[in-house]
């Protein structure tokens, strides 16, 4: 059983191994990227994305290592420059990847190994 | 008076809503999945909900960082889905009741819950996927309904009793509105999963079971995890049970299990279903 209630003081929270907690300075942080990938809710604006990337990066302001990491079409590096999943799903689907290619990208698994560890869990 | 008939929750995940537009209900990957639903509509059909309060947390489709509510509810005539930038089918627009809107609104504020007003609502998958799931009817859906939306985003998020002590009120609120309705209640999301970080495809099938054991009578227990815990315990998005804790809050302290169903798992997630009933029911 885990101890409850562990993060009394705010803004200090536990850290848990490979799980990153999306707060309010990852969210300043990620701001810039993360707008973008809202953007991308509008299918007139993934083809513009498509059309010219370097462009579309430039007019949401990216930092320098969130256009490398979408560059690098790296999730974990995005993750770490502030990127929120829930929003990086939308830029990972003009690339073609679900979030089981995502979760396989970020525990370095081949998809199917990672699909294969899913179905193990509920056995 | 409205009554609330009982309550339903359901995991959400986005790649259910392009099974169910492939019909691909009898596939071995998606079986176990879809006949869980089998006794949740012959429920729904004997208890005739005329209005639905749908409890879900939206994933960048309606809501984004620049303006993140910690609680929302839609005060509108019509919801909408849309494109949610990956590929999901677009659900059919959903009839709203904004004088129950109005008046959950009036009592929540009242009871010290300040939830956002939204006449304008995009409603997404974690939505529109448990509606189809429920009601997989096609034409104009049966109920009207009411969104409302926890912040499961940016942290930091509604504690889990927060969110169960929403549902109290809405219980209670629900309880003081004169038209005669029947009301049911969804909590969406869950149960463990997480999507990001080198623990992606995390999963814990022995503390959802306890979950789905506890959710019935011992709710109170599961809420006393703090956000964290439950990141720790269930995944980064397993946290999505502040949901079906707001649902259970909502049905009062005398509840029947009608149906439950967990299977592991289906796209990065393990989904639950509970479907839970009230003495109001059989009236």
């Amino acid at each position: 059983m885990i101890s409850r209630n562990r993060d009394a003081k705010p803004g200090h929270h536990r850290v848990i191994p490979g799980t990153p907690v999306f707060d309010g300075a990852r969210a300043q942080q990620g701001y810039a990227l993360n707008k973008m990938c809202f953007s991308f809710n509008d299918a007139g604006n993934r083809a513009a994305f498509v059309a010219d990337e370097d462009a579309y990066c430039a007019r949401f302001g990216l930092t320098a290592a969130q256009r490398e990491a979408v560059r690098r079409r790296d999730i974990t590096a995005m993750i770490e420059a502030g990127g929120n999943i829930y929003y990086l799903a939308k830029l990972a689907g003009i690339f073609g990847m679900g979030v089981q290619d995502m979760g396989a990208q970020q525990t370095g698994m081949t998809v199917e190994a990672f699909k294969a560890k899913l179905a193990a869990a509920g056995a | 008076m409205a009554r609330i008939i009982g309550g339903i929750a359901t995991s959400h995940i986005p790649s259910i809503g392009n099974a169910i537009a492939k019909g691909s209900f009898d596939e071995p990957y998606w079986k176990p999945f879809f006949d869980g639903f089998g006794a949740a509509r012959a429920w729904l059909e004997a208890a005739r909900p005329d209005v639905a309060i749908v409890i879900y947390n939206d994933h960048g489709l309606n809501f984004f960082l620049d303006k993140m509510p910690t609680f929302a509810i839609g005060a509108a005539a019509e919801y909408r889905h849309a494109d949610e930038g990956w590929g999901l089918p677009v659900a059919r627009p959903f009839k709203g009741d904004p004088r129950l809107s109005w008046h959950l609104i009036e009592a929540l504020v009242g009871d010290s819950f300040d939830l956002t007003t939204c006449q304008e609502m995009l409603v997404d998958h974690a939505f529109t996927v448990p509606m189809s799931l429920l009601f997989p009817g096609g034409g104009q859906w049966p109920v009207r309904v009411v969104p409302v939306v926890t912040n499961t985003v940016q942290h930091p998020l509604p504690a889990p009793l927060r969110c169960f002590r929403l549902g109290q009120a809405i219980g209670r609120a629900v309880a003081s509105y004169p038209e005669d309705l029947r009301v049911l209640v969804v909590g969406t999301g869950g149960l463990s999963h997480q999507l990001d970080g080198t623990r992606a495809g995390f999963i814990n099938a022995s503390f959802d079971r306890m979950c789905l054991d506890k959710i019935v009578r011992a709710p109170e227990e599961l809420a006393t995890y703090s956000i964290l815990d439950l990141t720790e315990i269930a995944g980064a998005q397993g946290v999505e049970l502040v949901n079906w804790l707001a649902m259970r809050g909502a049905l009062g302290d005398d509840v029947e299990l009608v149906h439950r169903n967990y299977h592991v798992p289906i796209s990065n997630t393990a989904t639950g279903l509970i479907v839970l009933e009230t003495p109001l029911s059989r009236h």
